[in-house]
């Protein structure tokens, strides 16, 4: 008798675990649903999305979508405007902001800590407030519609420097020094001994950067009217404009736009959630 | 020995610290200069047209009822979907905390896709769901016996169905620094409670919460930052409207200054919003500093 008592609290944690893991895969299934219709509707005959009663497997899996998305829609050119911009905005915000997060944290300098104080404050401005001199600075360069254009205010930023910066700091110096007693000049010993100690630091800022650039809207929005020239996101927007009816075509392309985002996502996760938690923990 | 690593330091910021202060810090004050003309389409045409407002700009600013909309929208933003991404956040990552290890992973990556998801696609699905016929949000509402809404038709209810749909794509940045928080909190503060006869609710209050003030604070800034940004969920789903019902700062801006070529007009919107950045920024960080 006394020992059936002892296990009641044994039983309450047990159905309370269970009761727990139940609501949390049912949340799961809730906020997956949304991207699982999206790619089931994709491959859906015409019109079976907006169906009555709704359906959630296609009745005959089709990738006509898909299809009229690279032959009549040339959603391919946008797919690789994306990739590009993306790949061309992470080498380049590696660039600057590994060469200035590690300035500011193994080279010192008088006026290091006015420069850090002034990158700091930065972090305040939204990055809207100079849109709109920054599209006259470029439209009188001629860059409107160009790459670079879009990949102008990716050059460097504020984030991007304070991460390198962060991480750099825990190099040892002596191994800095080391290098610069056999001869080697700033450049070769960032080059040969600093960078390669940042390379996990690089990696997260490579990835937020990559998926930044993939799935910013406003920026390339107001640089690109040209369709050849859009990026998917930018891209899909106004085809959403149009082709209000056609679910099925939207939701194709949606699943283009989203899978090399969620894809590069789950195979750099752990380097991608670091960056968040960098930027949090600092705080 | 210190010159040549000077030298070195100036180099090395050189290019990070040219393309921040050409393209970004130089374009802001450009734009609170801008914002006291009235640049517009004729100005583009021809410079001489160009007129010195002053502050003439930003009186006209707050005579338009369309700036108090949005200004208004956006603040409903901000607060009504700020703390419910805060709280489902938070909820999401205590019973994340309380699951078996095994599932902890597989969960924190599932409640976090939306976030990695782009934008626009992830509206366009949304707003399928939304459709007052054939959306599946009304599906079940009639299922339940209830009346369909007209989510984003309806003035009454689209800024409600922006919310939720920001607060599916947002919540799981937050989760994860929330979940960092808690399994960062020492196991002896929970045995000690214990020791002490704590309850769960107690232990909850008095070592739980009080630990994740830090991560709190700083999911709240973010938050609040990222909020008065709002600007791809209307400019997909409902183009501000119905009835400006989910018109935004930023969408106001977009539209008076990118599209309507109100240029000065739209840099005067940007300011308004950068100032109230700061105003935030600044309370919150102060509230902050006094509870230490």
């Amino acid at each position: 008798m006394s020992g059936n008592l002892e296990r009641i609290p044994a039983i309450a944690g047990f159905l309370r675990s269970l009761v727990l893991h139940a609501v949390l895969f049912v949340g799961g299934a809730v906020v997956l649903a949304p991207l699982v219709w999206m790619c089931l509707a994709s491959m859906m005959p015409a019109g079976e999305a907006s169906q009555l009663p709704p359906r959630w497997w296609p009745s005959h899996p089709t990738a006509e979508h898909y299809a009229v998305l690279f032959s009549s829609l040339h959603l391919g050119r946008n797919f690789f405007n994306s990739f590009f911009l993306a790949a061309a905005a992470t080498a380049l915000s590696l660039c600057c902001n590994s060469l200035a997060g590690y300035a500011l944290a193994k080279l010192p300098f008088v006026g290091r800590d006015r420069v850090f104080t002034f990158l700091l404050a930065l972090l305040v401005v939204p990055g809207q407030v100079g849109m709109l001199p920054l599209f006259l600075l470029l439209r009188s360069f001629g860059w409107i519609d160009t790459y670079w254009g879009v990949l102008v205010p990716s050059l460097a930023s504020v984030f991007g420097i304070f991460l390198v910066q962060q991480y750099a700091q825990s190099i040892p110096d002596a191994l800095l020094d080391a290098a610069r007693v056999d001869g080697a000049s700033e450049l070769r010993v960032f080059w040969s001994v600093g960078l390669p100690l940042c390379r996990p630091i690089l990696v997260t800022l490579g990835v937020f950067t990559f998926l930044g650039t993939w799935n910013d809207f406003l920026w390339p929005l107001i640089v690109l009217s040209d369709a050849s020239k859009q990026t998917l996101p930018v891209a899909l927007a106004s085809l959403a404009a149009e082709h209000v009816q056609d679910t099925e075509l939207m939701m194709a392309s949606a699943v283009l736009t989203m899978v090399p985002a969620v894809a590069l996502f789950l195979v750099a996760q752990r380097a991608y959630v670091a960056g968040i938690l960098s930027g949090a923990l600092k705080f | 020995m210190h010159r040549t690593r000077t030298i070195a330091a100036w180099i090395f910021l050189a290019p990070a610290l040219t393309a921040i202060t050409a393209f970004f810090v130089g374009p802001v004050l450009a734009a609170l200069v801008l914002s006291f003309t009235d640049f517009d389409i004729y100005t583009i045409a021809d410079s001489s047209n160009l007129r010195w407002l002053g502050l003439e700009q930003y009186r006209i600013l707050l005579r338009d009822p369309l700036f108090w909309r949005a200004l208004q929208n956006t603040l409903t933003f901000v607060v009504a979907g700020g703390s419910l991404t805060v709280v489902v956040a938070l909820g999401a990552a205590l019973a994340i905390w309380g699951a078996a290890r095994k599932v902890q992973a597989f969960l924190r990556t599932v409640y976090f896709l939306p976030v990695v998801t782009t934008i626009v696609a992830a509206a366009v699905v949304w707003r399928a769901w939304y459709h007052p016929r054939v959306g599946l949000l009304n599906v079940a509402l009639r299922w339940a016996g209830l009346p369909a809404i007209d989510w984003l038709g309806n003035p009454r209810w689209a800024m409600l169905a922006i919310i939720v749909f920001s607060v599916w794509k947002n919540f799981g940045f937050h989760m994860v620094i929330f979940l960092a928080a808690l399994q960062s909190i020492p196991h002896q503060l929970y045995e000690a409670a214990a020791i002490d006869g704590a309850s769960r609710w107690q232990q909850f209050r008095h070592v739980t919460l009080p630990m994740l003030r830090p991560a709190l604070s700083f999911v709240v800034l973010i938050t609040v930052i990222g909020s008065f940004q709002l600007f791809a969920e209307p400019y997909v789903m409902t183009q501000g409207g119905p009835a400006n019902a989910t018109l935004s700062l930023v969408l106001l801006m977009y539209r008076n200054g990118f599209q309507w070529w109100n240029v000065g007009y739209g840099a005067a919107v940007a300011w308004v919003l950068f100032a109230l950045l700061v105003v935030v920024t600044l309370t919150l960080s102060r509230l902050r500093l006094r509870r230490r």
